[in-house]
């Protein structure tokens, strides 16, 4: 009965035309909540998009929701898989308003011939709700600020309805507040949700300290993992980004006291 | 003239639809390459002696073969090998051009546009391909409307992005190979751009778009048709400064230029 929901077993993903993970290993159990930090170019994004199925599989066999991911049943299996991309610029001229947008996670669990009806409305508006951006819900999405579209971004992957909640780096590039909401409300989804959810970042002080294990990822390998207690000490985090430990320490000081 | 004012709305509507998706991925970079690589074609097929057609359609296709995947890879500015594709396909036009046998005229023609001289099968071919591309759009409206706000975020909830955009592509190679001798070779690109860019600048609503479009190309070609016959101008030519100036006038009027955020109220509330 506990078959994890995602088991990725000693993949090596290109991206674009790097190597991007050089043999990772990974099960998630379902509902666990995975923080995955690192470096730049750790393959912190790549990993979510063998999840999803965007990336390229060279090596090794990724199992996610008990299907193998193979170049067939990639639509199939992305439309239970919700992804959050880092925010985007968004032309402010782009003619579609925040519930279009939130209406677009939809679109796929929809299929080709079928057009959104009342039901898929009132999940839309739902979601809309849970993210706070009802009141904004007709504006031009190009409108919004990035805050703002991040949890337009999170109401559309929620209007999906799916079984596994991916996030890369959402709060990179927010102001402090939004990160803040954005991470509050991630945590808040997880709890009430049950999702499994796997939150990508590079910034520390994003990363939510409600998850049950923390994932240190370097060079496109997995470095370490476990609670974040245990991961997240000083002497890691000086291996993980090369820094004098003495750094580290000043710069997790400076983070407390600010 | 009644060949050439159905050309004009049939042409018009395919040409602006096929517009929205140019101006909207911001990519009028393959449309100006496809546009003169179907040029090209034309001429090439002229010169050799089979139908143009073929030619046009063949060699737009190929050009969106090569570029289609640099703009599937994200870069969406490059500017060199697109440079170097256009002016390629430009200066096989003027080669084939010079190498053809006897008159030009038939590559004047392509040059120019001959709406006035459209045939029946012509009609029928610029019928059948409005047909398509308009009904290509209504029944696939959301995986559209997906693919062009955000390929990656249509992949990434489950829809066949990829498929639709190389679809598009085709539908654009398509359209422009049958308006070709109607607007010319130099031409049509115009009226691909303009009436979609004008409705870019009046609406916040995505299918109000593609309708404003159309009503654009079909007014630009009925009034530029007028023009050509009231003065004896090329009609080619009439058609795409009309166009060029009914953009002008939706930039001027546009809502989309007032100051964000400096009303109290939105610019602009669509309902969907």
């Amino acid at each position: 009965m506990n078959t994890p929901v995602i088991q990725i077993d000693n993949a090596v993903v290109s991206y674009r035309e790097d190597v991007a993970l050089r043999g990772v290993s990974l099960e998630v159990q379902a509902g666990e909540f995975i923080g995955i930090v690192g470096p730049n170019g750790a393959g912190k994004t790549t990993i979510l998009t063998i999840v999803n199925g965007l990336g390229k599989l060279i090596h090794g066999t990724v199992r996610v929701l008990g299907h193998s991911l193979s170049p067939g049943n990639g639509h199939s299996l992305r439309k239970r898989v919700g992804y959050v991309a880092q925010a985007q610029n968004i032309d402010p001229r782009m003619p579609m308003n925040v519930r279009e947008v939130v209406m677009i996670g939809r679109y796929g669990i929809l299929g080709l011939f079928r057009r959104p009806g009342k039901h898929d409305w009132r999940v839309v508006d739902e979601m809309l709700e849970l993210v706070g951006m009802t009141r904004l819900a007709l504006r031009p999405i190009g409108h919004l600020s990035g805050g703002e579209q991040q949890r337009v971004a999170i109401a559309r992957c929620l209007a999906q309805e799916p079984e596994i909640f991916l996030l890369d780096e959402p709060t990179a590039s927010l102001d402090w507040r939004a990160k803040t909401d954005i991470i509050d409300l991630v945590k808040l989804i997880h709890d009430t949700r049950h999702l499994t959810t796997m939150f990508v970042t590079h910034d520390l002080s994003a990363l939510p300290v409600a998850c049950d294990r923390v994932v240190l990822m370097k060079d496109g390998l997995i470095w370490s993992m476990g609670l974040p207690q245990q991961q997240l000490t000083d002497d890691n985090l000086s291996r993980l980004y090369d820094m004098p430990i003495t750094a580290v320490r000043k710069r997790r000081t400076e983070e407390i006291l600010a | 003239m009644q060949n050439a004012i159905l050309s004009g709305v049939l042409g018009g509507i395919a040409c602006a639809t096929i517009g929205v998706f140019v101006v909207l991925m911001h990519m009028p970079f393959i449309g100006v390459c496809m546009s003169h690589a179907a040029f090209a074609g034309a001429l090439l097929g002229l010169w050799l002696g089979f139908n143009p057609l073929i030619g046009a359609f063949g060699v737009s296709l190929a050009a969106a073969a090569v570029i289609g995947p640099l703009a599937d890879r994200g870069e969406l500015n490059p500017e060199t090998s697109v440079g170097v594709i256009f002016s390629l396909m430009l200066g096989l036009a003027f080669l084939f051009m010079g190498l053809m046998p006897g008159t030009k005229s038939g590559a004047m023609e392509l040059l120019w546009g001959s709406i006035l001289t459209n045939t029946r099968s012509d009609i029928t071919l610029l019928g059948i391909t409005a047909v398509v591309v308009v009904g290509i759009v209504i029944i696939f409206y959301k995986e559209i409307q997906a693919t062009i706000f955000h390929r990656d975020m249509a992949l990434s909830v489950g829809i066949p992005a990829t498929l639709f955009l190389y679809g598009i592509l085709f539908l654009t190679g398509a359209t422009i190979t049958v308006t070709l001798r109607s607007i010319g070779g130099l031409l049509i690109f115009s009226l691909i751009l303009n009436p979609a860019a004008a409705a870019y600048q009046l609406t916040y609503n995505m299918a109000r778009m593609f309708l404003l479009a159309a009503v654009f190309g079909v007014l630009s070609s009925l009034t530029g048709l007028l023009f050509s016959y009231l003065f004896n101008v090329p009609s080619g030519a009439t058609i795409v400064v009309t166009s060029s100036v009914i953009f002008m006038l939706a930039a001027i009027f546009s809502p989309k230029r007032k100051i964000k955020g400096w009303q109290q109220k939105p610019v602009e509330e669509q309902s969907s």
